[in-house]
C-alpha cells in the first residue's frame, strides 16, 4: 500500500498519483446476485458521451427485453434497449444524473414475465464473426465504455484507417477507492475476458493483447493468468496499487511507457485501444449472444450501506429499488455514481441507473469541507498525474479568469480528483476546473455563432 | 433521507492533510530549537519566544478581524510559526518592545497587506527580523549580543587569531590533502561546539544540531522538501570552497573554511525552516532547487563580498522576490506534451 512498498516492488506504474483508502474490504468478498428486475425501470436516451439516443416507442406500446427503445442519432451515439418485458408508461424528460438538465428517458412498467425480443439471445461462435459484423453487433447492441467514460464502443472500434493499432489493453485496474465489481467480474469469468481481448484483437488487427490489474487484486491476476497461460499473444500485468493507475493515459503510460499525445489525442495514436474489462464482457456478450447492454455489475457499497453487494442490475432500475433491498445505515447523507475519486452525487433516489455506473457507493455523515486560501505547499503539483500546476488553476478558476486558465492547460485536466484529495487547503480545484471547462466551451460556441 | 441528500462536486473523500495540522507541526519541531534557547539564555529567552508568539497571533487575529475574516484563523498555527521562527531569529537581549514590533510588522507588513494567508511574497519573520535590523542598528548589531550560558572553551578560539593563519597552500596535491585533513582534525572541536552551540548568535540559531532534529523531522513528514536544505547548504559549501576570499579571510582563516561557514549564522534555521516555507517559495520541485541554489549563492555573495557579515535573511527575502519568476520557467511540460510543428514561413 505505501508508495515505498510500491517502489520496492518493481512493479510497473507512472509518475505522480495518491494512495487514498482503498476501502474495497466492505464489499470484495460479496459473489455477484442477481437483482430482480424492479417493477418499474427508467431507461435514460443519455447514458453515453455524444448524440442522446432517440426515442422510438410511446405511451402504451408493448416492448420486449432487449428490445430497441432509443435510436443511435448518429454515428458517435448509442443504442438504447429495454430491460424488461412490459408497457411503456411513460416517454418524459427526467434530469440527467450526469449534467442535470433534462433528457429524454422511457419508463416502463413490467409484466413480470421478462420474455427476450426476437433475434436476441441467439449464440453463435464469436471468434467465427468478421470484424466488420463485429462493430455492428457491438453497435447495435448499444455497447458503451462501462468503467464510467461511456464513449460509444464501435467507434473505439474502428479506428480511424491510418492508425496502426499494436497493443489492446483490458482495463483491470479499478483504482477507484471501494468499488469491486470488475474484481468480481474478474474471477468469476478470466476466460472470457481473455476471449473478448482475443476478439477485440482480431477485430481492430491488432497483434497484442494486455490485460492490467492492481497488485491488489493478487487473485483476480491469477485467475486472468490461468486463463490466458500457453499463448503468447496475451499478457496479464499486475500494477502498483495507485490511484488513478485505471485512467487510460496512465495505464497505457505504466504498460508501454507511452504518453497519448495532449489536446485531446487517442490511445490509437501510441498504437493503442484501451477497453475496460465489463465493457470487454459487453462486447463479447454482443457478438457472442447478440445480447444488448441492458444489464451489468454495480456494487453496491459504502459505510451507508448495511449489505454492501455486488450486484446484476438490470440498467434503469431506480436507485432506491436496489438500496431499499440492501439497507441503509442512519446517517447515510450521499449516493454517488462510481467511486468517491469521479463519483457523481445524486441528488434523488428516483434516479435510474445507467450503462456507465459500476458503483452506487453510500457514504454516511458526509460533510463539506472548509476552504482556505492555497499555502502553494505543492502537494497538488507532484499528485497531479497530467503534470498541471493545480494551485494555479483553483486560484485562476476563483477569479474566474478562464482565458490564463486555458493558458495554463485547464483542458489537459482529466478531473481525476488526486489535486483535491491531497489538498491541505481543502479547496475544490476539480468543482473550479469543471465549472471552467465548461465556461471555456460556452465562450468557444458564442465566437462559433456569428460565424454563421 | 431523500431530503438531506448532500450534492457536491468530486472528489468526495480528501486525504487527512490540514493547513492547521501542517502548520502546528512545523511549530512544534521548533521546539527543540526553543529548549536550546532557554537552556542557554534562560528565562528570559521563553519570556521572548511566549510574547513573539501571543504577539503575532493577537495581531494577526485583530487585523483579520478589521478584514471582516474569521479571526480564529489566527489559530490556524501559521501565525505561531512566525511567532515562534521570529523570536528564535531575534538576540537574547532584545527589548520587550522587539516581539510587539517585528510581530505587528510580520502580520501587517508581512503578511496581511498582501491579502493574509497564502498570498504574501516574502517571508514574514525575515521581513521583520529585516525591519528590526534597520530601526535597531545597534541593537541587532552582533557584537553586543550576550554570550550563551554554556561556554565552549573550543570555540573561544575562533574570536582569536586562528591556529594556522599562517599556514599557505602547499603545491603538492598530496600534501594539500594531509594538510586539509589536519586542519579538520585540528578544528573538529570548534565545529562540534558550533553544531551544539556556543558562539553568540540570535537565541535560536545557536544550537545547530536541535535544528537539524527538527528539520529532519520534518523531512519524514514531508512537510519539508529535503530538496531545499540540501541544496542550499550544499551550494554554501561548494562557493565557499571555489570563491574568492574576501579580504577579511587574510587575518581570520575561519572566513573561507567551508564548513565553518555552514555551520555558522542563520544558515541552518534558514535552510531548514525559512527557505522551506511553502507559501513563499517555488511551488514545483525543480523550482525549489533553483530557489534553494540561489540562496546558497546570495548567502555567500553577501557574506563574502558586502559590508554585511551575514546573509541568510537577505539571501531568502531576495529568492521570495525571484519565486514567481522560477515558478514560471519551472513549468513542468504537460502530459503528452508534443511540440508545436514549426510554422513555414
Amino acid at each position: 500500500m505505501s508508495s515505498l512498498g510500491n517502489l520496492l516492488s518493481g512493479l510497473k506504474s507512472f509518475p505522480g498519483g495518491i494512495h487514498p483508502p482503498d476501502s474495497k474490504e466492505l464489499s470484495k468478498s460479496a459473489q455477484v446476485q442477481p437483482f430482480l428486475p424492479p417493477a418499474l425501470v427508467r431507461v435514460l436516451m443519455a447514458q453515453h458521451i455524444g448524440a442522446p439516443a432517440k426515442p422510438v416507442v410511446k405511451k402504451k406500446d408493448a416492448v420486449k427485453r432487449g428490445q430497441v427503445v432509443g435510436e443511435a442519432a448518429g454515428f458517435v451515439s448509442a443504442c438504447v434497449h429495454s430491460p424488461i418485458s412490459g408497457i411503456v408508461k411513460d416517454v418524459e424528460d427526467f434530469p440527467s444524473p450526469v449534467t442535470g438538465r433534462p433528457v429524454a428517458s422511457v419508463v416502463i412498467e413490467s409484466d413480470g414475465e421478462d420474455a427476450w425480443a426476437e433475434g436476441v439471445n441467439v449464440r453463435q461462435d464469436p471468434m467465427s464473426v468478421e470484424p466488420k459484423r463485429v462493430v455492428e453487433l457491438v453497435q447495435k447492441a448499444g455497447v458503451v465504455g462501462m468503467g464510467g467514460a461511456t464513449f460509444p464502443t464501435h467507434v473505439k472500434l474502428s479506428p480511424p484507417p491510418n492508425a496502426k493499432i499494436e497493443h489492446v489493453i483490458i482495463n483491470g485496474v479499478e483504482c477507484e477507492p471501494y468499488l469491486t465489481s470488475d474484481y468480481r467480474l474478474m474471477l468469476d469469468q478470466p476466460d472470457r475476458i481473455v476471449t473478448a481481448l482475443r476478439l477485440i484483437m482480431k477485430t481492430v488487427g491488432a497483434p497484442r493483447g494486455h490485460i492490467g490489474v492492481e497488485a491488489n487484486k493478487p487473485d483476480a491476476f491469477q485467475a486472468l493468468s490461468l486463463a490466458a497461460k500457453g499463448s503468447s499473444d496475451v499478457q496479464v500485468h499486475l500494477l502498483q496499487v495507485k490511484y488513478p493507475q485505471g485512467a487510460e493515459h496512465m495505464l497505457i503510460k505504466a504498460l508501454e511507457g507511452r504518453e497519448i499525445p495532449w489536446k485531446g489525442g487517442l490511445p490509437s495514436a501510441v498504437g493503442c485501444l484501451v477497453h475496460n474489462a465489463a465493457t470487454a464482457i459487453a462486447i463479447l456478450d454482443a457478438v457472442e449472444f447478440q445480447r444488448p447492454l441492458i444489464e451489468r455489475l454495480v456494487c453496491v457499497t459504502g459505510e451507508g450501506v448495511k449489505i454492501p453487494a455486488n450486484l446484476s442490475v438490470r440498467i434503469g432500475t431506480p436507485i432506491s429499488a436496489i438500496l431499499e433491498q440492501q439497507g441503509l445505515h442512519d446517517g447515510a447523507n450521499k449516493v454517488l455514481f462510481g467511486g468517491p475519486m469521479m463519483g457523481l452525487a445524486q441528488a434523488s433516489l428516483d434516479t435510474p441507473t445507467m450503462k456507465g455506473v459500476n458503483g452506487i457507493l453510500v457514504l454516511r455523515n458526509a460533510a463539506r469541507w472548509q476552504r482556505r486560501p492555497c499555502i502553494r505547499c505543492g502537494r497538488c503539483v507532484d499528485a497531479c498525474p497530467y503534470r498541471l500546476i493545480p494551485s494555479e488553476l483553483s486560484i485562476l478558476g476563483e477569479r474566474e479568469d478562464w482565458d490564463a486558465a486555458a493558458v495554463a492547460n485547464i483542458m489537459e485536466c482529466k478531473e481525476c480528483g488526486c489535486c483535491t484529495y491531497v489538498c491541505p487547503s481543502k479547496r475544490p480545484i476539480v468543482q473550479l476546473v469543471k465549472f471552467g471547462k465548461s465556461e471555456l466551451a460556452r465562450k468557444r460556441r458564442a465566437q462559433e455563432k456569428p460565424k454563421k | 433521507m431523500e431530503t438531506h441528500l448532500l450534492v457536491s462536486s468530486s472528489p468526495h473523500i480528501r486525504g487527512d492533510d490540514s493547513v492547521n495540522r501542517i502548520m502546528w507541526t512545523v511549530a512544534a519541531a521548533l521546539i527543540p530549537a526553543c529548549a536550546a534557547a532557554i537552556f542557554y539564555y534562560g528565562a528570559g529567552a521563553l519570556t521572548l519566544i511566549l510574547m513573539t508568539v501571543a504577539c503575532c497571533m493577537g495581531f494577526e487575529a485583530a487585523i483579520l478581524a478589521f478584514r471582516r475574516q474569521n479571526p480564529r484563523d489566527a489559530f490556524d498555527g501559521s501565525a505561531a510559526v512566525t511567532g515562534v521562527l521570529l523570536a528564535l531569529i531575534m538576540p537574547a537581549s532584545s527589548p520587550w518592545y522587539f516581539p510587539v514590533v517585528g510581530s505587528l510588522v510580520a502580520m501587517g507588513l508581512g503578511k496581511h497587506v498582501f491579502g493574509g494567508l497564502g498570498y504574501n511574497i516574502w517571508n514574514p519573520a525575515l521581513i521583520a527580523r529585516a525591519v528590526l535590523q534597520l530601526a535597531y542598528p545597534s541593537r541587532m548589531n552582533l557584537s553586543g549580543w550576550p554570550q550563551p550560558g554554556l561556554r565552549l572553551p573550543a570555540v573561544h578560539a575562533i574570536s582569536g587569531a586562528s591556529p594556522d593563519a599562517t599556514s599557505q597552500a602547499s603545491p603538492l596535491a598530496k600534501e594539500m590533502l594531509q594538510k586539509m585533513m589536519d586542519k579538520f582534525i585540528d578544528r573538529m572541536d570548534t565545529y562540534a561546539g558550533l553544531l551544539v552551540g556556543g558562539l553568540p548568535g540570535s537565541m535560536g540559531e545557536t544550537c545547530r544540531l536541535l535544528i537539524l532534529v527538527g528539520g529532519i523531522i520534518l523531512i519524514c513528514l514531508k512537510i519539508v522538501d529535503w530538496r531545499v536544505p540540501v541544496f542550499y547548504i550544499l551550494t554554501v559549501f561548494v562557493l565557499v570552497a571555489l570563491l574568492p576570499p574576501p579580504e577579511a579571510a587574510k587575518s581570520n582563516s575561519w572566513l573561507s573554511d567551508p564548513i565553518y561557514h555552514c555551520l555558522t549564522g542563520g544558515l541552518m534555521i534558514g535552510a531548514f525552516f525559512m527557505a522551506t516555507d511553502m507559501v513563499t517559495t517555488p511551488i514545483t520541485r525543480k523550482g525549489r532547487m533553483i530557489f534553494a541554489a540561489g540562496c546558497g549563492l546570495l548567502t555567500v555573495l553577501i557574506r563574502f563580498y558586502t559590508a554585511f557579515p551575514e546573509g541568510v535573511c537577505y539571501a531568502i527575502l531576495l529568492m521570495n522576490t525571484a519565486t514567481p519568476l522560477i515558478d514560471r520557467f519551472t513549468r513542468p511540460k504537460v502530459f503528452g506534451y508534443v511540440k508545436p510543428p514549426k510554422k513555414d514561413k
